[in-house]
């Protein structure tokens, strides 16, 4: 089933009457021959050279049965910047003809300088950790995009053991290409002509792209606020679990005393989960919703390509229409060598004009296959993040249960 | 403004305390009345002794009406022996009031889901604070209805009886007493304590004990204060996470109901039950662990005071017989230091025998008290950790469409 079509599906969808799960088997099936066997995991963290010139490189595994590797199970080590380099070739091939580019991770001085000095505390190996899964991410969502998967530069870095490096990085960082995308977009706002648009499915999109990105910002820092409150109530727990164990130390009455030491005990388990939960409203849902405000600020930038693609073909045809005027005031005049060049001129120019009309036609057809699958892939996403959420908020909760359940029979033997 | 349901209190009066249920006096607050921030309690009093008028009977009281009762106990000479319950603490509104002012502050900012969520949340917890105050006024009363000598005392009678307004009397004992005297009597010289030369074991124990129980009681306190009020965060950013859920299945485009329905799945089992879970661990724990040290740690002030006292007695009556030996020496006034002596050592026994009691009791009713409140804490958390559990592996087989 086309990708193209997709108010049919659901028209189908809303015609059943059926519990809500099905839906979610329905898309399933929908999409046929979209599954394919690739997973890639980035790993073992490993500091190479000393001072400021040390990096961190990652081993990236891939495990695959897609034909286009040599092998099926394969390493290579790969340095933050190779990351970056592989997003700007990316970038570079595809962004320009609609195809949505997932933005390489964010650069951060502050967090590697700490590393390459070589500090060995908590903040600076939660803050490797976070970019080991940042770039894991990046890794399977640039391999779930079917025609990336195939790009050159993409096997090469996933397979080669040699990899040349990536020069000029400042300018390829991630907030680099947005700066490029921004750019498109301000040359699209001092666009003298406003496109006309013809086809409400663009307009209608750019509103709800522009929707989801203030809606997902105010999520994501609703959720950063959530973990810092989580990261909180730890630090209160572990230091009331201490002040409850020296009220045990304090307590003459034996029994009570037990008890107290118990509590502090339990407190302090408790703690412990509390911060195993911050992980996962961290990892599960912040990042998550970081990882895709990012990826909507590249879907817009598409969108603003095929506006600066339409705005070239105009150009060509407003040039076009010039020369045709100036032809025909060469008509009257006696000049047969400029009347020849206007007209071979004229010649090149209607071909530019038709490679343009062609270009953007082909770059709206991309985009609509573009975002369906984005669409799609985002609704897999999210459901997937979420159940893991809630499985991770239900595994605190068993916790409990099992703690205050062994506390119980303590407090009861007091007497 | 809000009054108070019935229904609840019964959950709520048996936190801190192990209340005597001699039925011959049965003190309890039923109602009470929020204007601005003044609260107005009603206190009901059932009784079968014939000291009082009436069998049955109700007064209004204020906050300031119980702190009266409170401070004339303790400035009662006879009763220098006795740990007097302490005084009940000002009804503190400033948390949701503040919060009433953030609400105002951004009611442009916000949705007006958002806004109503809020106020919800806002009334709730205004409701809670005023549970909370009317029960420890309640423990107060209940703590002198049980005890042998103060449930006696004249002025709890009034108190419970006189169908007036209080603030007369109050004024009165204001400039009878004045503040310095106040001072002098009520708070504890730990440094006088600890200086007094102990005879008795009972009481160098005792000394030693509470000194040190209270300063760790006192920092347990404040770490389970800020552990609830961590909860507490918790439960808002939930609720704030529910409302910017639902704006955004809002945004999601009819042609992607799954994610829309998705999404408003989550947002409504984030809003119903873990707002109302966390916010409900949030207020049981704290209703009874960190009221319940809160709660001993003002108790142990108590018993702090009455060693001061006791030790203050001790002073007087090593100071009386210096002055004895110094009256035999002039040959003056000596019989008149005899009977001083013989008073002061006589005050001395009699704190010294009663404060025995005192703390023994004291000891006791902890114990009782503190196994009681972990108990029940424990059986809470245990109940919605496993309605939590329950209500989030049902949102899980539905969303993973089993």
């Amino acid at each position: 089933m086309s990708c193209d079509a997709p108010t049919h599906c659901f028209i189908r969808i809303i015609e059943i009457s059926l519990p809500f799960c099905r839906f979610f088997l329905q898309i399933e099936e929908e999409e046929g021959g979209d599954s394919f066997d690739i997973h890639i995991s980035v790993s073992d963290p490993e500091k190479v050279g000393d001072g400021m010139n040390a990096y961190m490189a990652y081993k990236v595994t891939t495990k695959t049965s897609v034909a286009l590797f040599r092998q099926r199970d394969f390493s290579v080590k790969r340095r933050f910047s190779d990351f970056l380099g592989l997003h700007s070739k990316l970038a570079s091939k595809y962004l320009h003809i609609g195809y949505i580019v997932p933005p390489a991770p964010e650069k951060s001085i502050v967090g590697m300088t700490k590393v390459k000095v070589g500090k060995e505390d908590q903040s600076s190996n939660e803050f490797v950790e976070r970019r080991r899964s940042a770039l894991e991410r990046y890794l399977m969502r640039t391999v779930k995009h079917p025609i990336l998967l195939k790009d050159p530069d993409v096997l090469q870095f996933l397979e080669s053991s040699e990899l040349p490096r990536a020069v000029n990085t400042q300018a390829l960082s991630s907030a680099g290409i947005l700066r490029m995308v921004n750019k498109a977009a301000e040359a699209v706002n001092k666009m003298t002509i406003k496109m006309n648009e013809s086809d409400a499915w663009f307009e209608e999109k750019q509103q709800h792209f522009e929707n989801l990105d203030a809606q997902l910002r105010k999520l994501h820092a609703s959720v950063e606020c959530l973990v810092c409150h989580r990261k909180e109530l730890s630090v209160n727990t572990a230091q009331f679990a201490k002040s409850a164990a020296m009220l045990g130390n304090s307590e003459d009455h034996t029994a009570l005393s037990r008890a107290l030491s118990q509590l502090a005990e339990v407190e302090e388990k408790i703690d412990q989960l509390h911060q195993d939960q911050a992980n996962a409203d961290f990892y599960l849902f912040s990042e998550l919703l970081g990882d895709y405000v990012r990826l909507i600020s590249a879907v817009k930038g598409v969108f603003d390509q095929r506006m600066k693609t339409w705005q070239k073909w105009q150009d060509s045809q407003m040039l076009l229409q010039k020369k045709r005027e100036a032809e025909a005031k060469l008509q009257f005049t006696n000049k047969p060598d400029k009347l020849q060049q206007t007209k071979d001129e004229i010649k090149e120019l209607e071909g530019r004009v038709q490679q343009g009309e062609r270009d953007f036609e082909q770059i709206s057809k991309t985009i609509r296959k573009e975002v369906s699958r984005f669409e799609k892939d985002r609704v897999k996403d999210f459901k997937m993040s979420i159940v893991k959420y809630l499985e991770s908020l239900v595994q605190t909760q068993q916790q409990l249960i099992k703690y205050w359940e062994a506390f119980l029979p303590e407090a009861k033997a007091i007497s | 403004m809000s009054s108070f349901d019935e229904n609840n209190k019964e959950r709520l009066r048996s936190v801190s305390v192990d209340l005597n249920n001699d039925a011959s006096l049965l003190i309890d607050i039923p109602d009470a009345l929020c204007e601005r921030d003044k609260v107005k309690f009603t206190v009901h009093t059932k009784t079968t002794l014939s000291s009082f008028q009436k069998p049955e009977f109700s007064v209004p009281r204020q906050h300031e009406d119980f702190i009266w009762l409170h401070d004339t106990l303790v400035e009662t000479e006879d009763y220098a022996g006795l740990i007097i319950p302490p005084a009940p603490p000002k009804p503190d509104f400033e948390s949701p009031r503040e919060k009433m002012h953030k609400l105002g502050e951004g009611e442009a900012t916000m949705t007006k889901e958002e806004y109503t969520k809020m106020k919800q949340e806002l009334e709730a917890e205004y409701l809670a604070v005023f549970k909370k105050t009317v029960q420890v006024h309640e423990v107060f009363l209940q703590r002198l209805s049980s005890h042998p000598v103060l449930s006696k005392d004249r002025n709890f009678q009034i108190f419970l009886e006189y169908d007036q307004d209080l603030s007369v009397r109050r004024k009165n004992a204001k400039e009878m007493f004045g503040g310095f005297f106040k001072n002098m009597v009520k708070s504890a010289d730990e440094v006088l304590i600890a200086g007094v030369k102990e005879v008795d074991d009972f009481f160098e124990q005792e000394k030693t004990f509470l000194l040190d129980y209270f300063s760790k009681i006192k920092e347990a306190t404040a770490k389970a204060e800020k552990m609830t009020r961590s909860h507490k965060n918790i439960a808002d950013d939930y609720i704030r996470l529910s409302a910017t859920l639902n704006s955004l299945s809002a945004e999601e485009s009819t042609n992607y109901y799954i994610i829309k329905f998705c999404l408003k799945l989550f947002q409504n089992f984030l809003r119903v039950c873990l707002k109302k879970v966390e916010g409900r661990v949030a207020s049981d724990e704290e209703l009874k662990l960190t009221e319940l040290l809160r709660y001993y740690m003002r108790d142990i002030q108590a018993a702090k005071d009455l060693l001061y006292r006791r030790a203050r007695a001790l002073a007087d009556y090593e100071n009386s017989n210096k002055a004895l030996d110094k009256a035999r020496l002039k040959g003056k006034d000596v019989s008149q230091a005899e009977e001083h002596q013989k008073r002061c050592l006589q005050k001395f026994d009699t704190l010294s025998e009663s404060g025995k009691k005192e703390l023994t009791n004291f000891k006791a009713r902890r114990v009782v008290a503190f196994r009681k409140n972990l108990v029940e804490m424990a059986e809470l958390e245990v109940k919605h950790a496993k309605n939590n559990m329950t209500l989030l592996q049902g949102c899980i087989e539905l969303l993973s469409g089993n």
